[in-house]
């Protein structure tokens, strides 16, 4: 299945050539995780503090659905 | 220490002991205290009776990281009711080392004027001195044009408090603006209209020279540098405040993508809580856009001497010169997303001029937001945007309209989506979307305040906890919690991003807590944080009833009850009873 991933911030590095607000594609394995799509990207989990699956923050074991937008975010604050 | 007092009846001033009252308190507790004490309620903002109280806070002026904040507080010419915003400056830390723990700004002359009040330190009478001198000069200028000026008449070494043209013109909108680390005027107490109180005492400027002061005392100096210690080693540990971290290399408006994400970035007017163009306005695109624009990298800057976190961005135009800082978070979104503007070039004019004229960012951008509803200028027009604001600078009749904040513009051309809470306009976090922030705006007393009680911690960031910001479950304890532990911290005088900090590391929290100690010589715990936070707030909360401001007023406008937000088409759903709870049950 693909999903469609942005990388924010401090973790931008992880996927570099993506310009700035552009989704990348990555095709995992039906069934697979937050976690998964992690590791696909080579992002370690302490890293992704928040990761967001069509807008709504999810847990690392949280299943996949073809089509999911996913943002991931690390450690970030401001106001 | 002091309170010293400015009579603007007559320009004289006078130096009081510190009651017992207020000994151990600093920043907001000081300035809240005060205007408790001795404001009328129901007095008109702008009148002979209301009174301005600026109050560095309790560590301010001392080396405690990040501490470099200064409260201003009155009676609000925008909410009616109690006010106290902070800003980041070395003009807090120059009153900490005049040995003033509240500067009292009272009275009003009975002939039009403007003043500079001159404050020094007096070496053989061993105590602050003020003189009074002609203004005349400053008015009706540029602040970017009347700061040089005020430099070079006082030397190098000074700090400067005051207001700008939107003072002058007594708009609701008018904050206080501070000079920054280049002794430009960029830093500000923007919210509630505090700009206009200065002026309506006929003073314009406050010029501090601290040279030969001698600076804060501190009661046990070796808890005080323990506190210290835990403190900083926590902030440089931290991923959010340490050096090259989340606020030091993309400032505050790394927020924008993930409000955005989240579905929590308030969008044209508060009619989406997703922009299109949130990422071209956010902080990794500054960062990005400097970078191509100096072809170097560039990190922030503090606002204030012994920041280590050092969260101030610059933007700079495409061919490398500075255009402006600070493009702050709430900055970024009141006059980009808010606005239907994606252009940070824009964004960047009309935040210059914002600090040119003396406007508070947030308040600007909800107006226009409100205006651009009414069909007075686009969405998305950024053009149209600058020209407006540079209206307020003129003080056109339009100009005026706009200086008197979103509420009163909404009225004027029969908006009902007007996105205030007891007249101030909201910030850049949407209620709809992250219902714990919802309810901080609808019961602080300050109105529509983010900074007030700073749920979206755990509600969006995952700090102190990850809690789902669509539920309102448990979100008024929560909002209780945080609104009284942000009184707290307002009193110290540190800056509230070290929140993010303290909040994850429990040896920060008590550095900070041990640092007061140290200052004053008192062995609070903790457990007193909150207490003593509470305490503020409930003379805040007695002030605001006194002024008419009371639970009634503790509402969500209307709309947001019954219009469902994009992209997850929810209301505000908190009951009632779970906002009157916030301060019943304190
Ligand atoms: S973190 Fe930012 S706003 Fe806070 S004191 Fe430092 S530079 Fe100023």
């Amino acid at each position: 299945m693909r999903v469609r991933v942005r990388l924010f911030a401090m973790l931008r590095h992880y996927l570099p050539d993506v310009p700035l607000g552009s989704y990348a594609e990555r095709d995992l394995p039906e069934g697979a995780t937050v976690s998964d799509l992690l590791a696909s990207l080579q992002v370690p989990e302490r890293e992704a503090r928040v990761v967001f699956v069509n807008g709504r923050a999810r847990p690392p074991d949280w299943p996949l659905q073809p089509g999911d937008e996913v943002g991931i975010f690390p450690p970030i604050g401001g106001g | 220490m002091w309170i010293l007092r400015l009579n603007m009846a007559d320009r004289t001033y006078c130096l009081e002991e510190v009651p017992e009252s207020l000994r151990n308190l600093g920043g907001r507790g000081v300035t809240s205290s005060i205007v408790h004490a001795e404001v009328p309620p129901l007095c008109h903002p702008l009148g002979p009776n209301n009174k301005l109280v600026f109050a560095p806070g309790i560590v301010t002026g001392t080396a405690a990281p990040s501490s470099g904040r200064i409260s201003a507080g009155a009676k609000s010419p925008l909410t009616g009711g109690i006010k106290e915003s902070n800003a980041g400056s070395s003009w807090g830390q120059h009153l900490a080392a005049l040995q003033v723990k509240a500067l009292v700004v009272e009275g009003q002359p009975s002939e039009k004027g403007h003043w500079v009040a001159h404050l020094t330190w007096d070496v053989p009478a061993g105590r602050p001195r003020v003189t009074f001198e002609p203004a005349s000069e400053y008015v009706g200028k540029d602040l970017y044009e009347v700061f040089p000026a005020l430099y070079k008449r006082y030397g190098a070494k000074v700090a400067v408090a005051g207001c700008g043209l939107a003072g002058e013109f007594g708009y609701a909108n008018a904050g206080i603006v501070y000079n920054d680390m280049k002794d430009g005027p960029t830093r500000y107490s923007g919210r509630g209209g505090l700009g206009s109180v200065l002026a309506s005492r006929g003073l314009k400027f406050i010029v501090i020279d601290a040279l030969g002061a001698p600076g804060v005392t501190i009661a046990d100096s070796s808890r005080f540098e323990q506190g210290r210690k835990m403190l900083v080693d926590a902030l440089r540990e931290h991923a959010i405040t340490k050096p090259k971290g989340g606020l030091n290399t993309y400032g505050t408006a790394i927020l924008i993508n993930i409000l955005n994400e989240a579905g929590g970035l308030p969008t044209r007017n508060f009619s989406s809580g997703r922009f299109e163009g949130a990422a071209s306005t956010a902080g990794e695109a500054i960062f990005e856009g400097n970078k191509q624009r100096l072809g170097r990298e560039l990190y922030n800057h503090a606002c204030s001497p012994g920041c280590i976190i050092q969260c101030s961005n610059t933007w700079h135009r495409p061919d490398g010169s500075e255009h402006v800082s600070c493009v702050e978070y709430e900055s970024s979104w009141a006059l980009g997303a808010n606005c239907g503007i994606d252009s940070l070039d824009d964004i960047a004019e009309l935040i210059r001029l914002c600090n040119a004229y003396g406007l508070d960012t947030i308040e600007t951008g909800g107006t226009l937001g409100v205006a651009m509803e009414a069909g007075v200028i686009p969405f998305g027009d950024g053009a149209a945007a600058i020209r407006l604001v540079q209206e307020m600078g003129q003080g056109t009749p339009l100009g005026r309209l706009l200086g008197s904040g979103t509420e009163t513009v909404g009225r004027v051309y029969g908006v009902t989506r007007v996105p205030t809470v007891k007249g101030q306009s909201m910030p850049a976090y949407e209620p709809r979307a992250v219902k714990g922030i919802g309810i901080t705006y609808a019961t602080s007393t300050m109105g529509a305040d983010h900074t007030a009680g700073y749920t979206i911690a755990p509600e969006i960031l995952g700090v102190s906890g990850k809690l789902d910001p669509l539920s309102p479950e448990g979100k008024a304890a929560l909002s209780r919690a945080f609104q009284a532990t942000t009184a707290f911290i307002d009193s110290t005088g540190h800056c509230l991003f070290i929140a993010f900090a303290i909040l994850d590391i429990a040896s920060g929290f008590e550095g900070m807590v041990e640092e007061c100690n140290g200052v004053l010589g008192t062995s609070w715990t903790n457990d007193d944080v909150v207490r003593i936070g509470a305490e503020i707030l409930k003379k805040e909360r007695a002030f605001n009833e006194a002024a008419g401001i009371g639970k009634e007023k503790d509402r969500m406008p209307e709309f947001m009850k019954y219009e469902p937000l994009p992209p997850h088409n929810q209301v505000f759903d908190v009951p009632d009873v779970a906002l009157d709870s916030v301060y019943a049950e304190f």
